[in-house]
């Protein structure tokens, strides 16, 4: 595929393949983007596309994006991504779903659920306490954090309960589905960071990385 | 936003469906890939139960096959389910009828819905 695309994700649902077996999929509105701006390795010290994706009110865009934007549509999201090679691509380039390619391996980045400030086993799957032999108040609870008199104190980066989600995740490597151009849509097989509406990255995917699904 | 899901969703959803319901017995017409070859192959059973809506949209079919009692469950709008004949109405007063399960030999049958 392209260097990559902004979407959002819509929800998820399931689709049949040719051979009849149902796939559990992630539906992404994905682009149109256009390029806003190119950075290049002498001014920028790295080379990248930004990329702008949805377009709102111009009164709704400070003084500084709307310069920035200059006679492009007034985006309501800009983000970059990093590409070694940026020839081919100026500013005011379309890139839609007809950039990707069925069955290829993707990238989706994103702002996962928040999910508050929660325990130890959700937050880090800890096992718990046992249920039975006497046991109370012990069900969630994270055991013992360290040693006693030394060190004397609990090591820094002990995992413990605390806010969890809300963060930037990126689901690896995952398989393309369906491109359905007509509708602007991009079908991920299994799921994506973040709630219904949120807005995602999509980019191929590093060579190498393992995937989650079959 | 989420009418663009119904509207992928309907792309996949079947023009027709054949007319039954819980307690019927039916013949599910079931697309069987052996290598390259296909062929069709036949459940027959009693309806037991239908449930979820749009493309998710299940039912599952119970028979009683060499003394063991044998449950398939088929997505109705699946490519695999080619058709679904209703062999024999069915008369009931449950929308589930788990209680089948329980039952051996002839307290197995479900009355017959006459027109």
């Amino acid at each position: 595929m392209a260097v990559g695309l902004i979407g959002r994700k819509l929800g998820m649902t399931q689709i049949f393949d040719d051979r009849g077996r149902a796939l559990g999929v992630s539906v992404i509105q994905a682009g149109p983007c256009r390029v806003t701006q190119v950075r290049g390795a002498d001014r920028d010290g790295y080379t990248a596309v930004q990329l702008g994706f949805d377009p709102g009110q111009p009164r709704r865009l400070t003084r500084a994006e709307r310069g920035h934007l200059g006679s492009l549509p007034p985006y309501r999201a800009l983000r970059e991504f990093r590409t070694a090679d940026t020839s081919g691509l100026a500013v005011g380039d379309e890139l839609t779903v007809a950039n990707v390619e069925f069955g290829a391996r993707v990238d989706v980045v994103g702002v996962s659920k928040g999910k508050g400030f929660a325990g130890v086993v959700k937050r880090h799957g800890f096992r718990g306490g046992p249920r039975t032999h006497g046991q109370s108040d012990r069900l969630r609870a994270p055991g013992s954090v360290g040693a006693g008199n030394s060190p004397s104190r609990v090591f820094k980066g002990t995992r413990m309960a605390g806010r969890m989600g809300a963060a930037r995740t990126t689901a690896r490597n995952l398989t393309v589905a369906k491109i359905d151009a007509a509708r602007g849509l991009l079908l991920v097989l299994g799921a994506v960071p973040g709630p219904r509406n949120a807005l995602v990255e999509i980019r191929p995917a590093r060579a190498g990385t393992r995937s989650a699904d079959r | 936003m989420a009418r663009l899901i119904q509207d992928l969703e309907e792309d996949y959803l079947k023009p027709e469906i054949p007319e039954f319901a819980v307690g019927d017995t039916v013949r599910v017409h079931v697309t069987v890939r052996e290598g390259e070859r296909e062929r069709v192959q036949m459940f027959e059973g009693t309806v037991i139960r239908r449930r979820a809506g749009g493309i998710n949209e299940n039912f599952t079919v119970r028979r009683i096959s060499g003394g063991v009692g044998v449950e398939r469950t088929f997505l109705l709008h699946s490519p695999i389910v080619a058709d679904i004949e209703t062999v024999r109405r069915g008369r009931v007063r449950r929308a589930k009828l788990y209680y089948l399960r329980d039952r051996v030999g002839r307290a197995v049958r479900v009355k017959e819905r006459r027109a």
